[in-house]
């Protein structure tokens, strides 16, 4: 499989894809990781990996308004898609990292703040990107249903305790999270 | 990631009949490449040795749910979130969507597709045993036409299916009419979400007066492909639901499955289950 | 003394705002010029003579650096309690997975080619992979006899009491490996050279523990190493001891190219590679007297270890105290030991060795209560431990401990008593089974006997100009909330406003060694540091008379001002002062264990479908007396994760070995709950406030993994009358036990 000194290379392709909000054009090998693609090449480290097996939801974004695991999703399918990840979630500028303190925060970011749903953090952005995904089809689940939008995003300090109760909390604010991109 | 990225190609054809044409001029060495669900999981384990893939997620022939007088019929794309939404088919195909709804979780189900799950052919998987008791059938397309095969004996092996190196499954149909039968579907994992089965158990019966007047059992994990308890189905079919014929069904059941040990789960335990299961389908018969 | 502002109060996560908004910075979220990416190689087999490492063609070598023990600019070991244990296997290989050849290079995908194209042979020697063998020494692999470490406990004489006891129970109880599975994997990356030193950045709960380790590994002098903690994703003992050796190979291939070096594990290499809880076996034999009282306990403890020595005696130890309970029992004997097997070793997690000993006995206990022939309730009440009475170590319980209400309140909150009457009657017409049960568990929180005084822990605090308060210790942020509860209480000693707080970020060019993140100690040890030292820095500013009473946040910050002005820095420096009356004895391993424990009940209820053997939690309740509750949401947080756990442990979390690798080392396939697996957690506190503790508090980190899993099984065993005996209850084990009792 390698021939001479270096296996065989295959080409980068370019592709168009618009992250929150903005439209970007990135570099990548055809069946990268989109969540090699978000934290390196769009320099967007909030999505995290986790287990690189679609188990643990750590990478789950939006992807043309659907919750997708980002290390299940190669780069040449992510052009022309619309992406959402956790830094577009909330108010300010979802590019830049260093948002002044005063920034807004969606109602579901609030709640985690205010009810203990996140302790170590590192499940905390697949996470509520799957509660907004959930609340945006379902406003008002029981706690079953949210159980079970969030069942494939594990967390391994809360025992989902608090989470649950930090999405039912965001349930009742008026404000809502915003609607999914399509 | 595990894999050497650099070296894996994927393309993505102007339309449906260029990427059949491609598969037909270089039969193996292009595959199709769908919603990604399991590829991507070997690719990332450094177990993919496949390097170069089509991606067909783009084409609407694959796509769409369609209602016909006899069949319904879902494009291979058609992904399990869509399954779990379509009306009709938690209407007529209840398992369908049971299954749907235990595959993975929202976010798999977002992008996994029917005809992907189908082309990886794991016995683990949790629609097909639903489609086999559908009698579901296959559309595989390729520049030589088209053609329709029963799902059931489309399975040659582990892992295996009879799909030629230059087809692409375009649809998958199910004959229309078990709308008022008994559907049962049950799958035993690890945990309640996000569990590869250990037994997945699928069955319908038409019952008339008491008795089995038809029946239609399936399963998966308990052998190297998923299958109909044909043989079962025989010891129950047009006889009265008694405990003799069940204990009867039971023992050839245990003859028809060839459970294994493996991490998840043991032989033994995958046999009984098995049997317990036929048992507690057939208590949700009415009398 | 007014009453706590922030005491008691759930003040939120000081680190939330970066961790809902995906801004907070995790190893793998940093990258530095000319960085390059690190692999480890890996020993096939579990035991070994390397004989040869072969570079298989195909790869652009030259391009690499390679890293061998022959590297090894200090010595060849990762320094814990001894140095059994090398950085990378030179001759010989005692475990799969271990470690032999480090490999980097700019490109992070073909640094995974060349990993694939790296040969070791190993010339096998007989190894050996479970307790059993390791006692029998069907093969020598460690020491001289297989030990790392063995202690003898003794209270009364337990021998002549068996001939006339009215009762005597025996059992046998196994607990097997448990994987932490953090969500984020060990990650590290590294900055080396002869001049400048070393600097590591990363996933770590213990930046002096790293730090003595590459002092050894380098031989370099103290001040030429660098821990700096990143923001880290869950820990749970994990990251005690294991992240030294990822730091050490990091450094070195950071040393030999001249280049920063990123390692971070994938999920799969995390799990087979590093350190996991140690397997138990626990044999118990209890005397009991016609009306439930105890008599004797002599109870026989192993822990596996796996390879190396690693913590095991720590973790041994802790095992041991536990193992006869919150009881009052005049004669006990625990003999216990540690034992090598080639596995990699195992290591930290969670209760420390606790977990194993007190599900053996709780487990224990239900079956004495039905040989007795009275309830499990009853059986514990004829025995809890009471105030001045002692534990198996000699221990006075000096604390007020009310064993008996907690179990009220516990029985009470979960309806235990409706619930068992109404299972009893409703089960047998039932394919679903139901069940309730209980176990009762205290866990000591600090390091064991003379640990804390060893340690010598320090904390400091210093005040800036503008009156803005820096706090440093060398414990850990996890999750678990010690930036926010040290914030809190320096906040409330100091009577500012929260915000005034700042944690620095755990680097050993800047805090001082506060002990290790572990033990249920950062609290209640260094929070009590963190106290006295805030305290100290208020009275220099009373002193010095820049602050009256009754002053608010700008009155403290022209106080700062004044004081710096005139006098210079100010800052406190606590050092650790182990209590006069605490005495230990090590060679007898007798004395006061531990300065606090938290006391607990634990109720679970279960469902077990007995056509698959399922069992599911339908309910738990989480009673403990914990001492001063310093932030209600986290402390319950921590109680509500270390079930889930807990449930883990007792249903889920199986580690499939074969030849002492683990085989199912993804998380398709290795179990831990998800979000539909998890009952309602509900959890209660009860508060006496210890004396010693920063505004009363005692630890509760570990407490927990020690009463989850004998709950469930009790709760198993009355739903199906199942004897069970060890952990995991998979259904394919239970499916036979159910078989067995139903014919």
């Amino acid at each position: 499989m390698p021939d001479s000194s270096r296996p065989g290379q295959g080409r980068k392709i370019f592709l168009d894809c618009e992250i929150n909000g903005r439209a970007l054009t990135l570099e990548a090998y055809p069946m990268a990781r989109l969540l090699d693609v978000l934290r390196e090449q769009a320099g967007l480290t909030g999505t995290k990996e986790g287990c690189g097996e679609g188990e643990c939801g750590a990478c789950a974004v939006e992807f043309n308004g659907l919750l997708v695991n980002s290390c299940l999703v190669p780069a040449l399918q992510a052009a022309s898609a619309k992406i959402r990840t956790i830094e577009g979630i909330a108010g300010g500028n979802p590019l830049q990292h260093g948002h002044p303190l005063g920034e807004r925060l969606d109602a579901v970011q609030q709640a985690f703040l205010a009810h203990g749903g996140a302790q170590c953090g590192i499940c905390t952005p697949g996470m509520i990107l799957a509660a907004v995904n959930l609340l945006a089809r379902n406003p008002h689940p029981s706690e079953s249903e949210i159980r079970e939008g969030l069942a494939g995003n594990l967390c391994r300090c809360t025992g989902y305790t608090k989470i649950f109760e930090s999405v039912l909390a965001a349930c009742r604010t008026t404000e809502f999270p915003s609607e999914p991109q399509r | 990631m595990r894999s050497y990225v650099p070296a894996y190609e994927m393309e993505t054809p102007r339309d449906l009949s260029d990427a059949l044409e491609r598969l037909a001029q270089e039969p193996g060495v292009w595959k199709p490449f769908a919603g990604g669900t399991d590829l991507m999981v070997l690719l990332e384990a450094g177990k993919l040795p496949h390097r170069r893939f089509l991606n067909v997620s783009e084409f609407s022939e694959l796509r769409g749910i369609e209602i016909m007088p006899e069949y319904v019929t879902l494009g291979a794309l058609t992904t399990y979130t869509e399954i779990r939404r379509s009306e009709v088919l938690a209407r007529e195909f209840p398992l369908l969507c049971r299954a749907a709804a235990e595959t993975g979780s929202v976010a798999t189900q977002n992008r996994g597709t029917l005809g992907g799950n189908i082309a990886n052919a794991s016995p683990a998987a949790d629609s097909p045993p639903a489609l086999l008791v559908y009698d579901a059938e296959l559309e595989l397309v390729s520049v030589s036409g088209a053609r329709w095969v029963a799902y059931q004996g489309f399975w040659t092996g582990y892992k295996q299916i009879g799909l030629r190196a230059d087809e692409l499954i375009r649809a998958i149909r199910l004959p229309r009419g078990m709308r008022s039968w008994s559907h049962y579907y049950r799958k035993v994992g690890t945990r309640r979400a996000q569990a590869i089965s250990k037994v997945c158990f699928a069955a319908a019966a038409r019952m008339d007066a008491g008795r089995v007047a038809d029946v239609r059992v399936a399963l998966g994990s308990v052998a190297p492909m998923v299958l109909r308890a044909v043989e079962t189905e025989k010891i129950l079919r047009d006889r009265k639901l008694t405990r003799e014929n069940l204990r009867a069904a039971q023992d050839v059941l245990a003859r028809e499955i060839a459970p294994i040990d493996d991490m998840r789960s043991t032989a033994r335990y995958r046999g009984r289950i098995a049997q317990n299961l036929l048992a507690e389908f057939c208590a949700t018969l009415p009398a | 003394m007014p009453d706590p502002r922030l005491i008691g109060t759930s003040v939120p996560r000081k680190e939330g705002r970066e961790k809902v908004t995906g801004r907070a910075t995790y190893v793998d979220d940093l990258s530095f010029p000319d960085m390059l990416y690190g692999v480890t190689v890996r020993s096939p087999a579990p035991r070994g003579r390397i004989v040869k490492i072969g570079f298989e063609p195909g790869i652009p070598w030259e391009e690499f650096t390679i890293v061998t023990a022959e590297d090894i600019p200090g010595t060849n070991t990762i320094a814990l309690l001894i140095e059994d244990q090398p950085c990378l296997a030179a001759e010989f290989v005692n475990h799969p997975e271990e470690a032999v050849v480090l490999l980097a290079h700019p490109d992070k995908y073909l640094v995974e080619e060349a990993r694939r194209a790296v040969r070791i042979d190993i010339e096998r020697l007989p190894a050996i992979f479970t307790i059993e063998d390791s006692v029998t020494r069907k093969e020598i692999i460690w020491g001289e006899d297989n030990i790392f470490k063995s202690f003898l406990v003794e209270k009364g004489d337990v021998e002549p009491v068996w001939a006339s006891a009215a009762f005597i129970v025996e059992g046998e109880y196994e607990t097997g490996a448990q994987e932490q599975l953090y969500i984020e994997p060990q990650g590290m990356i590294a900055k080396a050279n002869p001049t400048q030193g070393v600097t590591v950045w990363g996933s770590l709960q213990c930046p002096y523990y790293v730090h003595k380790a590459l002092v050894r590994l380098f031989g370099l002098p103290k001040d030429r190493i660098r821990v700096v903690q990143t923001e880290t994703g869950g820990g749970f003992g994990g990251k005690e001891e294991y992240p030294s050796m990822l730091a050490g190979h990091a450094a070195l291939l950071a040393w030999k190219s001249g280049q920063p070096v990123k390692m971070i594990y994938d999920r799969a290499e995390d799990m087979v590679a590093t350190t996991k809880r140690h397997p138990s076996r626990t044999r118990h034999r209890t005397a009991v007297a016609r009306d439930g009282k105890f008599l004797a306990m002599d109870i026989d403890f192993t822990i596996d270890g796996g390879a190396y020595e690693t913590l095991s005696p720590v973790v041994l130890s802790r095992g041991t105290i536990h193992a006869a309970g919150p009881y009052n029992c005049p004669n006990v004997r625990v003999r216990s030991r540690a034992v090598a097997t080639n596995m990699p070793p195992h290591g930290a997690f969670r209760g420390f060795g606790a977990p194993q000993s007190v599900f053996a006995l709780e487990r224990h206990l239900d079956r004495v209560a039905q040989v007795v022939g009275i309830s499990p309730e009853e059986l514990r009440r004829r025995n809890f431990i009471q105030k001045g009475q002692t534990l198996a170590v000699h221990q006075v319980i000096r604390e007020t401990v009310d064993m008996g209400h907690l179990l009220d309140r516990a029985l009470e909150r979960s309806d235990y008593h409706a619930k068992r009457k109404r299972f009893e009657e409703e089960n047998p017409s039932n394919a679903i089974k139901r069940g309730i049960g209980f176990a009762a568990f205290l866990h000591g929180a600090g390091f064991t006997g003379s640990g804390e005084e060893y340690l010598a822990s320090e904390a400091a605090l210093e005040v800036t100009a503008e009156g803005r308060v820096r706090v440093f210790a060398g414990s850990t942020e996890m999750g678990q909330g010690t930036n926010t509860v040290f914030a809190q209480i320096a906040a409330e000693a100091l009577g500012l406003e929260i915000e005034r707080i700042e944690i620095m970020q755990p680097d050993t060019a800047m805090v001082p060694n506060s002990g290790p993140t572990v033990a249920s100690r950062t609290t209640m040890i260094v929070g009590k540091l963190v106290e006295s030292a805030a305290r100290s820095v208020r009275k220099s500013l009373f002193d010095a008379g820049f602050l009256r009473p009754g002053y608010n946040d700008g009155d403290f910050a022209n106080a700062c001002q004044q004081y710096i002005a005139k006098f210079g820095p100010l800052q406190s420096l606590i050092k650790y002062e182990h209590p006069t009356d605490l005495h230990w004895d090590d060679a007898t391993y007798r004395g006061d264990a531990y300065g606090a424990y938290a006391w607990a009940i634990y109720v679970a209820e279960v469902s077990v479908d007995t056509r698959t053997a399922e069992v599911r939690v339908e309910d738990f309740v989480a009673v403990q007396e914990v001492g001063k509750v310093i932030n209600p949401v986290l402390a319950a947080g921590q109680i509500e994760g270390g079930v889930a756990q807990g449930i883990g442990f007792a249903l889920y979390e199986n580690v499939v070995w074969q030849e002492g690798r683990m085989s199912n080392g993804q998380m398709t396939n290795y179990i831990m709950p998800t979000a539909m697996d998890v009952p309602p957690i509900r959890v209660f506190f009860e508060e006496i406030p210890y004396a010693r503790g920063p505004a009363g508090a005692k630890g509760i980190g570990e407490l927990p993994l020690d009463g989850t899993a004998p709950a469930i099984a009790n709760a198993i065993a009355n739903a199906t009358g199942a004897d069970i005996a060890r952990i995991p209850v998979t259904p394919e084990v239970l499916l036979e036990m159910l078989e067995s009792v139903h014919a």
